[in-house]
């Protein structure tokens, strides 16, 4: 047998960790961004999309070497010391990399400066920074993370958030100039107050794309998982920086942990979507449970409240409940009621003051649930939400009045964003017309 | 008797993203290890770089390649045997290129009987 069919034979195709090529795509780009300044993104993109290329053909042939991280690291560098000899003037690289990428002397040791470990975990945390720029829309901020530093291709990112590759390819390029005006990196060290202004926008960007995986909007559950995943991988990388790990950072990461926790059993094995009170809490993972309540420990210190601490405080409480009846309803209303008075008196959040209603008449029954879905401020804007239709079906049918029940519930169907809120909405409308037609 | 054919790799979309390139390399990578265990492999072959020259006529003229369109261009070969083409043909119907739009060229090796 020749060496290269031994190492085939070898090669275990199906033990390689399936995120493997996306993540260091991310980390590479990254890497490659520091040395050519933000505004050759595209060149750093073009650099690993060939070190990729070429990577993929070798070991289709001879398998996936021992390290295939390192060779792909080794693949880029080398690509890049070609390209820099090449090209050493015919472009303006990092501001502050220009006078080491000048002369050989030192152009070999800086680019094996910005491919070392620490390095890179340090160029992604300054990325995440800089896609999260105050002139930039939270979608675009959202889009850019998962293009940049989750190796998500721009079809792939207009899969998961139901866009156009056509939009999605415009809001990208969008962000992108906006991160070639500014030609270096976010640094995270010299202005810790920049650091500090810019988090809450960081924190806000992992929480939507933790949500857009959780409830989002892509129909194939394995997207979504992946979502919710590189959010929580992301806010590690915050967590293990000293300026970035702040408490509500810490709150943050709990929040995921908690409510990923659940992730097992929100949907049942036809990949319908499961209401709380009928999960099988047996199956929720207690490692994450643990987690978030170490992270939310962790993160119980300073001053300052935020939503993220009374979230995961919320999520806590449910997570740790040993059945829907045994839930400690009076403290998660008490909570609703501080996460409401922490946003602007202005804009009170209805999607929180409905949960609050939902957990109101969990503990004291429909009509009261009823009353105070009826006192929230600005109902307008939960028109177009199903599941405000959904909580109104649900507790006059709890209350006895099946009629206005099939009404709202059928609201909620024709509201429905997907496939799998819409067969989750036909079904809870199919048991109240059976409680109603009883046959 | 088992004879040997030449698998060529013709043609064939590059992947669009990390995750679909990880996806069509393991795709090759099972396929080429099914090949084996079926006993077709005789030696995995290689993959051919997309550039090179070309090298013809009388004067030698040495020309730049690439030397096809895009979709014929080869872009790797195997060495497989089988009992007969058809047997070829059948083992070269898992091959992940036709996913990719691209196509396998079956050539027996001659052989000289004695």
């Amino acid at each position: 047998m020749d060496p290269a069919l031994q190492a085939a034979a070898e090669a275990q195709p199906n033990e390689l960790d399936p995120q493997l090529f996306r993540h260091e795509s991310g980390r590479m780009v990254i890497a490659l961004t520091r040395l050519f300044g933000t505004h050759n993104l595209a060149l750093a993109e073009d650099v690993v999309q060939d070190a990729f290329c070429r990577a993929i053909e070798v070991w289709k042939f001879r398998g996936v070497p021992a390290n295939p991280s390192a060779w792909l690291m080794a693949t880029a560098k080398h690509r890049a010391l070609d390209l820099l000899r090449r090209e050493r003037t015919a472009r303006t690289y990092a501001p502050e990399l220009t006078r080491w990428l000048e002369s050989e002397w030192t152009l070999v040791p800086s680019i094996q400066e910005v491919f070392g470990p620490h390095a890179i975990q340090d160029d992604e945390l300054r990325m995440m920074f800089s896609c999260c720029h105050p002139r930039l829309p939270e979608p675009v901020q959202v889009a850019l993370i998962l293009n940049i530093l989750c190796g998500f291709s721009v079809g792939e990112v207009a899969a998961a958030f139901l866009t156009t590759r056509a939009a999605m390819e415009k809001r990208i390029a969008r962000g992108k100039k906006t991160l070639a005006a500014s030609k270096r990196l976010f640094e995270l060290a010299s202005a810790a107050a920049d650091l500090e202004g810019r988090l809450p926008a960081v924190h806000r960007a992992l929480y939507l794309l933790f949500n857009e995986g959780y409830h989002g909007a892509s129909e194939q559950t394995a997207v979504r998982t992946e979502l919710c995943r590189e959010a929580m991988r992301l806010t590690a990388l915050l967590l293990a920086h000293p300026l970035a790990a702040t408490p509500a950072t810490h709150a943050l990461g709990a929040l995921m942990c908690l409510n990923a926790a659940r992730l097992p059993t929100r949907l049942d094995a036809a990949g319908n979507l499961k209401p709380l009170a009928e999960q099988d809490r047996a199956r929720w993972d207690a490692a994450l449970v643990r987690e978030g309540q170490r992270l939310l420990n962790l993160g119980a210190t300073g001053t300052q409240l935020a939503e993220y601490h009374v979230e995961a405080a919320i999520a806590f409480l449910h997570a740790s409940a040993p059945s829907n009846a045994a839930t400690d309803w009076p403290a998660i209303i008490a909570l609703y009621d501080t996460l409401l008075s922490l946003r602007p008196s202005a804009s009170p959040s209805p999607v929180v003051a409905l949960n609050r209603a939902i957990a109101i008449a969990q503990h004291q029954g429909p009509e009261r649930g009823l009353e105070e879905i009826a006192a929230i401020a600005d109902p307008a804007r939960l028109r177009t939400y199903p599941f405000y239709f959904a909580a109104l079906g649900e507790l006059e049918l709890s209350s006895g009045r099946p009629a206005l029940a099939r009404r709202h519930l059928q609201a909620a169907v024709s509201l429905a964003r997907n496939a799998a809120e819409r067969h989750f909405l036909k079904h809870r409308l199919a048991v109240c017309e059976a409680g109603r037609h009883p046959s | 008797m088992l004879t040997e054919f030449l698998y060529l790799y013709r043609g064939g979309d590059s992947p669009t993203s990390p995750a679909e390139g990880q996806q069509v390399m393991q795709q090759w990578m099972a396929w080429m290890k099914d090949l084996g265990e079926k006993g077709y492999l005789k030696a995995v072959g290689s993959p051919l770089e997309k550039t090179g020259k070309l090298v013809s006529g009388k004067t030698k003229a040495v020309s730049d390649g690439p030397f096809a369109e895009a979709k014929d261009l080869i872009g790797g070969y195997t060495l497989v045997q089988a009992k007969d083409i058809d047997d070829a043909v059948a083992a070269s119907l898992g091959c992940p290129i036709f996913l990719a739009g691209g196509a396998v060229e079956v050539r027996p090796i001659l052989q000289m009987n004695m």
